[in-house]
């Protein structure tokens, strides 16, 4: 898509050949790769919304935490697929590496979301019980009518 | 065919970060906008693989994705210890019995 | 033996981040890698006394927990995707608290334990003070199948088994 001659940052010498005579369909993994990223969009599409419509903070952090690993995860793998297009060594370390990334956010977002509710807790930011949400329920009905 | 796939999902990503963003400017509390700037800081991890498929480099874009999910992180961590303020054991109970208790 | 472990670790992420296969690099790594190891080895595995076969058994019970927990993410995701997107999902939240104790005995398993939780469906860990856990939790049902404990019985199979035989 882009020479190589005309991007002024190409340190080494990168493998545009072998792409562009694959890059006219999708093999089988390929397909497979496209549907997790699509199922990776549909689960931040998820979270996205969980974050704005839920009530208060405790709540959206279920959103985050939960949406924000599953996507990044099934997008991140699905990409990996889509450049798997020859299996040389150099593909094979890209996906090593990608894998390592998803890895990582696997561990670490339960992590930070824990040291934030943590945080919250602490600067006496008290979460929502059930009374408190039935009363704001009410409210909003009220105001329908 | 590679390419349009990844403009497209890239665009649509970055479409769906627009609620997160909301989140981050009325955000009642500041707990809220770092938790937006954490979600928005994960997703830019992607979109980094994403610009290189765009750029057929992904074995550049994707050291760049390591580094900034590692410094997404830190930023996380620090933050929320910074806002932390130790209280004492007494207070803590407290407001234990005062959430679990009903 | 733990020094050659960590060595080799370090030696693997060398390869994978560097990439390249010729004498100078993989040189290079040698030497960095060593160095490393020779600093601060003590950093990493703090127990020196488990022998490697009992590593190797953990290190695979881990590997076998993965799929079940990526399982439970699925569940969770679907189980938010409900909440936000329709309004009986929206009508039927109720956000609460539990407080329970565990049996885990130590800080690796607590730790694994916290982000199992945080993981599956409807439950997010929120304090932990010593054995005593503050679990924010969203829906009824899923209440009842935490305070049940099956999450802390997986947990333990994997990392304290000898926990859950003297119970």
């Amino acid at each position: 898509m882009i020479e190589e001659s005309q991007i002024p940052w190409v340190l080494a010498s990168s493998s545009t050949t072998a792409v562009e005579a694959t890059s006219t369909g999708f093999f089988p993994l390929q397909w497979l790769g496209v549907l997790l990223g699509l199922a990776g969009l549909i689960f931040f599409l998820g979270a996205a919304v969980g974050m704005v419509r839920f009530p208060d903070f405790y709540t959206r952090m279920h959103a985050a935490g939960k949406g924000d690993t599953l996507s990044t995860m099934l997008m991140l793998s699905g990409f990996a697929l889509v450049t798997m297009e020859d299996f040389s060594v150099g593909s094979w370390l890209i996906l090593v590496k990608i894998m390592a990334v998803v890895l990582f956010i696997y561990l670490t977002t339960p992590t930070s979301s824990h040291a934030l509710m943590r945080a919250a807790f602490e600067d006496d930011e008290m979460p929502l019980t059930e009374a408190d949400l039935e009363k704001s329920k009410k409210r909003k009905r009220r105001k329908k009518k | 065919m590679t390419h349009w796939f990844a403009i497209v999902m890239g665009a649509s990503l970055f479409t769906l970060m627009i609620p997160v963003i909301y989140r981050i400017w009325v955000g009642p509390t500041g707990f809220d906008r770092i938790l937006g700037v954490n979600v928005i800081g994960t997703k830019t991890a992607v979109l980094l693989v994403i610009i290189g498929t765009v750029f057929d480099r992904v074995e550049m874009f994707v050291d760049f994705a390591i580094a900034y999910a590692l410094l997404n992180f830190v930023a996380a961590i620090v933050i929320s210890r910074y806002l932390n303020r130790t209280i004492s054991l007494k207070e803590m109970e407290a407001r234990e019995q005062k959430t679990s208790g009903n | 033996m733990y020094p050659i472990l960590i060595f080799l670790l370090l030696l693997v992420n060398w390869i994978v981040l560097s990439g390249k296969f010729d004498a100078f690099h993989l040189g290079l790594g040698l030497i960095s890698c060593g160095v490393v190891t020779w600093l601060s080895q003590d950093l990493l595995y703090e127990d020196r006394r488990k022998k490697a076969k009992a590593r190797l058994e953990e290190a695979w019970a881990f590997i076998k927990y993965l799929p079940w927990i990526t399982w439970e993410v699925v569940k969770a995701n679907l189980h938010v995707f409900k909440l936000a997107m329709t309004k009986a999902g929206y009508e039927e939240m109720s956000p609460r608290v539990v407080t329970f104790e565990t049996y885990l005995k130590t800080d690796f398993a607590k730790f694994v334990f916290a982000n199992s939780i945080t993981l599956t469906p409807g439950t997010i860990t929120m304090l932990i003070r010593g054995d005593v856990f503050h679990v924010h939790t969203m829906s009824q049902f899923l209440e009842d199948d935490l305070l049940e404990g099956a999450i802390e019985r997986k947990v333990a199979e994997v990392f304290e088994p000898e926990v859950l035989k003297s119970k």
